[in-house]
């Protein structure tokens, strides 16, 4: 009877582990989704779209999460085959770093036109 | 006093107004851009590694085995029932008859049963034909529908993208390139 009862919690327990793991997978494999455009749909990624494309590109992420890549790692095979464009949260590179200068530029610029207008 | 200040204010009025004119050209241009995704056609990318599942032998084979040879390959993604390959597959029979090009075939997401028959019915342009059951395969090569077809110098490296359906001019350019 004692041995029945540590058996099942050895077996609840390894379960449990096993729904976590496939839980936090499920988690990375959605933030990966939302994360990759869809190229032949308008304005939506491959998590909202069940186009061809993005079904295959479903099974892809899912098959790169199972095979422990990391979320880095996906979007470089991603970006290999498709350039930059699938990825909605651009790299800082020499092609975006405008993109990503510009508004901080804007921002530091309101700044001082503000401190000069009130002069504290 | 009055028109420093003056001066001041059409130098802050200037700077605005080339403020507003750069916006405005960036916006003008930006509308001439499609919307939709273009994809780069000319970019040197590596041959993908895989193993695929033979369309006649059901047999399981590695890619390295199906590009062995020294030779420029075309990798054409295809379906029984996608239209626009129907039309393009004459100028694949075409295609066929150059003999330093090798045509691989790649039927995408189709009934294996209609696919046959759609060969058996229009001709086999292919010197071997894969099976891309859930599309991940044509993933591997960059592509993002169907038809599309692919050019494979003889260092095995992905030279040209075609999406969509093939034309004359595009065998033309083809012909070129090998010869």
């Amino acid at each position: 009877m004692k041995t029945l009862k540590i058996f099942l919690i050895i077996f609840s327990l390894i379960s449990f582990s096993q729904v976590e793991s496939g839980e936090e997978n499920d988690e990375l494999k959605n933030k990966i989704l939302k994360n990759i455009r869809c190229l032949i749909c308008q304005g939506q990624s491959v998590y909202d779209s069940e186009s061809d494309f993005a079904s295959s590109i479903k099974l892809i992420v899912d098959r790169k999460i199972n095979e422990e890549l990391k979320e880095e790692k996906i979007y470089e095979f991603l970006r290999e085959k498709y350039g930059d464009w699938i990825i909605y949260d651009p790299e800082l590179s020499k092609n975006t770093y405008i993109l990503w200068l510009l508004p901080l530029l804007l921002f530091l610029l309101g700044g001082v036109i503000i401190k000069k207008k009130i002069k504290f | 006093m009055y028109s420093k200040k003056n001066m001041k204010n059409k130098i802050n009025l200037i700077i605005l107004f080339l403020f507003l004119i750069f916006c405005f050209i960036i916006f003008y241009k930006g509308l001439d851009n499609p919307n939709t995704y273009t994809p780069q056609n000319n970019i040197e990318k590596n041959l993908p590694i895989f193993k695929a599942q033979d369309f006649f032998t059901n047999t399981h084979i590695e890619s390295t085995s199906v590009f062995r040879e020294e030779s420029y390959y075309i990798v054409n993604i295809w379906a029984s029932w996608c239209v626009p390959c129907r039309k393009e597959h004459s100028l694949l029979m075409e295609l066929n008859k150059n003999e330093s090009i090798k045509l691989i075939g790649l039927n995408y997401k189709d009934n294996l049963g209609n696919a046959k028959k759609f060969i058996n019915e229009l001709g086999n342009p292919y010197m071997q034909i894969l099976i891309d059951k859930d599309g991940t395969l044509a993933v591997d090569f960059g592509a993002y529908g169907v038809p599309e077809t692919f050019l494979i110098d003889k260092n095995k490296k992905i030279i040209k993208k075609f999406v969509g359906p093939i034309n004359k001019e595009i065998i033309e350019e083809i012909r070129l390139i090998v010869e």
